[in-house]
């Protein structure tokens, strides 16, 4: 047997051990799960400890360690339940306390805040602070100053919601960035978290107002390296070690581009419905700050540097939560913010 | 855009799966969204070699055979195609097989003989129109394999999503050249099955714009609108013969989705799809006064377009029109008119680059997007257009017959060469890590670049014309980045200066007025914000639907809607808060747009907690729990200020303020509720009523060591008499050993006349440095009678 092996066996024994005492309900049953379990004769955990002498000698000491710990688990498991079961279960002339707790109500943030403030948290450990910025803007700020080609194909991967001639709904949190560069010097670390519009349609998987994310870092000697390392480190810390892949991709504010997926979290990479087959899920958009970005806001380019990401908390929120359909954010029921806030 | 594996492989041998290309794709230029496998209808045919053929005993034409399909035993099959022999492999479908079309084969008996499954024929397989007898292939795959995997016929779809700044990607030809580059196999054009010569038939352009050759004469070719069309070239080709395209060419079609239509039409799809230059074939009879203009349209005029429907045409779209009227739409779609036909002999090909904002608003304005549009308006290649033009030609000549070609060009002179600078310090600082030199030359060259000049640091860069993209350093440095490879580069976390932007204290405020609200038991929503109705200030110019065209100007306008949605779903315990953007009446002095505030804001309805069992009725939130909130809230958004609910007339309960400044409001919520709903309460708190919200942290006061003492006062209180009004009437005369005053009881009824309510203060007494007498406080509280007495002619009430 492998330490593997017999570190699984005692595993399987806790769970199941456990279960089975719970299960007890008079002395004579529990007596019968104990030697079952820890019995000296014919107990489960003596079969496990027979192989001990099978594992190598450095491995041993480990072994028992983790007999000792599994045994004293369930002795006390034991120990409580006998106390219950003496007890003839509950009954007290005066008072059940089989009965239920009294309970306050639970209040609870929005699984899309939870993600949002999750993000803040990692990225804060790398340096990040946060910066907001208004949700009604102009066209300068929401297009021109990003270097978006005026009347261009890539105008329509964001459908806009106008309010008049050159006003607009933003229609992501990229403005921030503007804002920021102009209020404040290099070197700059932000994250700007807000809601942002496209016009798009509200069905199972779109809507026209959902929250973004972006981050932007400016300073001298930063490097398309740094960004694929933070990002690589974000995710590893937001989903737990995970392979992660970056691809070419193109926004008119950041050059060179990339987007960042990271292995499906319900396939693990295999294909499903979920990625689409692809066995991969993007999570952010990415890039070095354009210099024509840096020179629109009168940063000096050929000093400083800088790069930019984004990512939807929303769907982050649904793929952690299972969710079938992004409506189910919006539509503040009851019965879903008592299940899933936090 | 779509592609087939199998068109790639026509320019570039590669040996991988279409999986493999895919991966290729997203990691170095585009990302492959799907790869669809194609005639899944064939996926039960098997190689079948035939060990014995004998004719039948009852039939002239059948034979009797036996046929090895990799199962260990042979199958009886009858066939009637006189080609079928001995030691040759067939597709075979056995007993269970479905065929395309939904034939199943079944075990049956012909003319007396078993038959136990078929050799199929081309056509049987959907594979052409090949009557000839069944399909003897010639491949040395063991019996028993898949025919899918064995012929060439199980191409794959990839389903390319190509990114706007790279239209040189929306053909075959420019993902070839990024699989060639990677893959260090050569690119070539795919040769032209059935032709004998490159450029066969093909006159040279004249010096003029009317093309030369023998025949009838060729028409005259005038660009009036050269800023709308930058380069109009034109093959006229004479005696092709209309007919279905030959199963290579279809086959091509089809697998990129498309439908093939006739050799004439196919072959101009071939070079979309094949090269990326849209192609049009003009029915050359069908063309009057033998004239091509490239001009704009009028406002009076009209053309039935290919799909059928009329178009109204107007002056900022450019036309292709014969010598009366438009024959069609530049570089969106061709027009009925003027389409080619079985009974078409004589075509003009035009092969030209339409400028990318025309077609674009062009094909906005008429609300159609075509193969065509997608790729004008993403920017053709200007030089490679004399090139396709003959090569269309020369597969004109193979597929159609044609005998002759004859060329127009209305725009000769080739493009002057453009170079880019590039640093390779630059590349270094950009990307975190340097390139050598070495290989950035042999990676873009690989794709088509070439190094001009330089020396040391600084390189002139040849742009190719296909690269419009490419217009300074930036874009070269990505190139550099995309072929060293992404998954290339360190993601070893570096050191890092800290920010010199502080957190946005509306952020801190946020986070304390959250954590105020889940700890008072309420849930946060993030609902949409556009509300039905509103000032037009707050219209949205296009909005999405009718019923959300305005912004909001309260949260509570949101969060109503949501309440109401809980009781529709008979949900009767609500208990929602938001905190989000809200628009006011003003304008914003920079942007011009509504200008905006935080604001942060509660429902609640229902039992004011859960129901037990020693309390099966909770009671129901009201008015004070309302009121807490507000104070909650208040408190949580501007620390340290003082927040009163003063109360208000109209709809408002109360009117919350921060340091006396008008901060929110809590109201009794009209709601669209079922009957049997509780009453309802909205907060709504404005988080930039104060600005310098945050006070100096108060400082710390000695937690008390001496007793207190408490005295209970119920006064008669009239009910015109405000309980604040009492309270600070106590707190006067009591002076400063008064600690603490709490309501806490409100009765009316027996003993308490009509008007008059009673109201129950607790006071607390206590002196900071020694134990206070009985009398002492007995004094203090005679005093306080009296003084209420004089001041508000209250009294104490008597049992
Ligand atoms: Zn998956």
């Amino acid at each position: 047997m492998t330490i593997d092996e017999f570190l699984g066996a005692l595993d399987a024994l806790d769970a199941s051990a456990l279960a089975l005492i719970a299960s007890a309900s008079t002395p004579a049953e529990l007596e019968l799960a104990r030697n079952r379990v820890i019995g000296r004769k014919s107990g489960e955990l003596g079969a496990i400890m027979k192989a001990l002498p099978s594992l190598a000698p450095e491995e041993r000491r480990g072994a028992g360690a983790a007999v000792n710990r599994v045994k004293s688990v369930i002795e006390a498991a034991l120990a409580l339940r006998a106390s219950a079961v003496a007890a003839g279960g509950v009954i007290d002339s005066a008072r059940d306390l089989t009965m239920p707790a009294r309970r306050q109500w639970k209040g609870g943030r929005h699984p899309v805040t939870v993600v949002i403030e999750e993000v803040e948290e990692i990225f804060r450990e790398l340096g990040f602070t946060t910066a907001l910025g208004p949700e009604a803007e102009t066209e300068w700020y929401n297009f021109s100053a990003l270097n978006f080609p005026s009347d261009h194909p890539a105008m329509e991967m964001h459908d806009t919601l106008y309010l008049g001639d050159d006003t607009l709904l933003r229609t992501h949190t990229s403005p921030v960035q503007i804002r920021t560069m102009q209020r404040y010097p290099p070197p700059i670390r932000i994250l700007a978290p807000g809601n942002v519009y496209r016009r798009d349609f509200f069905d199972a998987s779109h809507a026209p107002m959902f929250a973004q994310i972006e981050g932007l870092a400016v300073d001298e000697g930063i490097g398309f390296v740094d960004l694929k390392a933070t990002l690589t480190h974000f995710a590893n810390r937001f989903f737990g070690a995970t392979k992660t892949r970056f691809r070419p991709s193109y926004f008119p504010f950041t050059e060179p581009s990339a987007e960042m997926d990271v292995e499906c979290r319900i396939c693990h990479g295999s294909g499903c419905s979920s990625c689409k087959n692809t066995g991969w899920m993007e999570i952010f958009g990415s890039g070095m700050v354009h210099p024509r970005v840096l020179e629109a806001v009168g940063v000096d380019a050929e000093r400083y540097t800088g790069w930019a990401f984004g990512m939807g908390p929303a769907r982050a929120a649904m793929l952690r939560y299972g969710l079938p359909d992004i409506r189910l954010l919006y539509d503040s029921d009851m019965r879903f913010l008592e299940q899933i806030a936090g | 855009m779509n592609a087939s594996y199998l068109w790639l492989r026509d320019f570039v041998p590669f040996d991988l799966s279409a999986t493999g290309i895919g991966d290729l794709l997203t990691s170095r230029c585009a990302t492959v969204d799907e790869v669809v496998p194609l005639r899944q209808d064939l996926s039960g045919i098997v190689i079948g070699r035939v060990v014995e053929a004998a004719p039948h005993p009852d039939s002239d034409y059948l034979w009797v055979t036996k046929v090895d399909a990799g199962l260990g035993v042979l199958h009886d099959v009858v066939c009637g195609a006189s080609n079928v022999s001995v030691g040759t492999s067939y597709p075979f479908a056995a007993v269970g097989t479905v065929l395309p079309g939904g034939l199943k084969i079944e075990k049956r008996k012909i003319r007396g003989s078993v038959s136990e499954g078929m050799l199929c024929s081309a056509r049987e397989l959907g594979l052409g129109a090949d009557h000839e007898g069944i399909m003897a292939l010639e491949t040395a795959a063991a019996p028993g394999s898949r025919f899918l995997d064995v012929l060439p016929v199980g191409d794959s779809r990839l389903l390319v999503d190509v990114l706007p700044n790279r239209p040189d990607l929306l053909s075959h030809q420019g993902l070839a050249r990024e699989i060639a580059a990677a893959t260090g196999v050569a690119l070539s054009r795919p040769p032209i099955p059935g032709s004998a010569r490159a450029g066969s038939g093909l006159v040279d352009p004249g010096n003029g714009h009317r093309a030369t050759g023998t025949g009838n004469l060729a028409p005259v070719v005038e660009v009036q609108d050269a800023e709308g069309c930058p380069r109009y070239m034109s093959a006229v080709v004479r005696g092709v013969t209309v007919a279905p395209s030959p199963d290579w060419l279809a086959s091509r079609i089809e697998s990129v989705g498309g439908r093939s239509i006739n050799n004439v039409v196919d072959v101009t799809n071939y070079m979309l799809h094949g090269f990326g230059q849209p192609m049009h074939a003009f029915d050359l009879a069908r063309l009057s006064g033998n004239r091509v203009v490239v001009r704009r349209a009028s406002p009076t005029e009209k053309l039935v377009t290919l799909d059928g429907v009329e178009r109204r045409l107007d002056d900022s779209m450019t036309v292709i029109a014969d010598a009366e009227k438009p024959q069609a739409i530049a570089g969106v779609i061709g027009g009925k008119g003027s389409e080619v036909n079985t009974s078409t002999t004589d075509i003009l090909l035009e092969a030209a680059v339409f400028d990318a904002a025309r077609v674009r608003a062009t094909r906005t304005r008429l609300g159609i997007s075509t193969d065509a549009s997608y790729r004008f308006e993403r920017g053709v290649d200007r030089t490679s257009v004399p090139d396709l033009l003959a090569y269309a030609t020369e597969m004109l000549v193979s597929v159609a017959g044609a005998t002759s070609g004859e060329i127009t060009d209305s725009s000769p002179a080739a493009l002057a060469p453009r170079s880019v600078e590039l640093r390779l310090s630059r590349v270094a600082q950009l990307l975190g890590q340097p390139v050598t030199r070495e290989e950035i030359d042999s990676n873009l060259s690989a794709v088509g670049f070439w190094i001009a000049s330089g020396a040391g640091d600084r390189l002139e860069i040849g742009v190719p014309t296909f690269r419009p993209d490419v217009v300074s350093e930036i874009e070269l440095i990505e190139e550099v980045a995309r072929l060293h490879g992404y998954e290339n580069f360190s993601s070893e976390l570096r050191p890092f200066r800290p920010g010199t932007v502080p957190d946005a204290p509306m952020h801190l405020a946020a986070k304390r007025v959250r954590g105020a609200c889940v700890a008072a038991g309420l849930l946060e929503a993030r609902p949409m914000p556009f509300v039905r109705t509103g000032d037009d200030s707050h219209r949205v110019r296009n909005p999405l639907a009718e019923d959300e065209a305005f912004l909001r100007t309260s949260i509570l306008d949101s969060l109503a809607r949501r309440a109401e949605y809980n009781l529709a779903h008979t949900q009767r315990n609500v208990r929602l808060f938001e905190i989000g953007t809200v628009f006011t009446a003003d304008r914003d002095a920079d942007t011009g747009a509504p200008a905006e505030q935080t604001h942060a804001a509660a429902v609640v309805l229902g039992d004011r907690r859960p129901a037990h069992f020693t309390e099966p009725r909770p009671p129901h939130y009201d008015e004070w729990d309302a009121k807490g909130l507000a104070v909650l809230i208040g408190s949580a958004a501007f620390p340290g200020a003082d927040i009163t609910c003063v109360p208000a007339g109209g709809d408002l309960l109360w009117t919350v303020t921060a340091n006396d400044r008008p901060a929110g409001s809590v109201r009794r919520l009209k709601l669209d509720a079922p009957v049997w709903a509780a009453a309802a309460f909205g907060i709504e708190v404005d988080m930039e009523a104060l600005s310098d919200a945050l006070a100096e942290p108060k400082p710390y006061m000695p937690v008390p060591a001496m007793p207190s003492m408490e005295v209970d006062l119920a006064l008669v209180v009239p009910d015109s008499t405000p309980a604040a009004d009492v309270e600070r009437a106590i707190r006067n005369a009591a002076g400063d050993l008064l600690e603490s005053l709490a309501l806490f009881d409100e009765f009316r009824g027996i003993g308490i006349s009509e008007g008059m309510r009673s109201l129950a203060w607790r006071l607390t007494f206590r002196h900071p440095e020694r134990t206070l007498r009985e009398k002492e406080i007995q004094g203090r509280t005679a005093k306080i009678l009296s003084a209420l007495e004089a001041a508000l002619g209250i009294r104490q009430r008597t049992f």
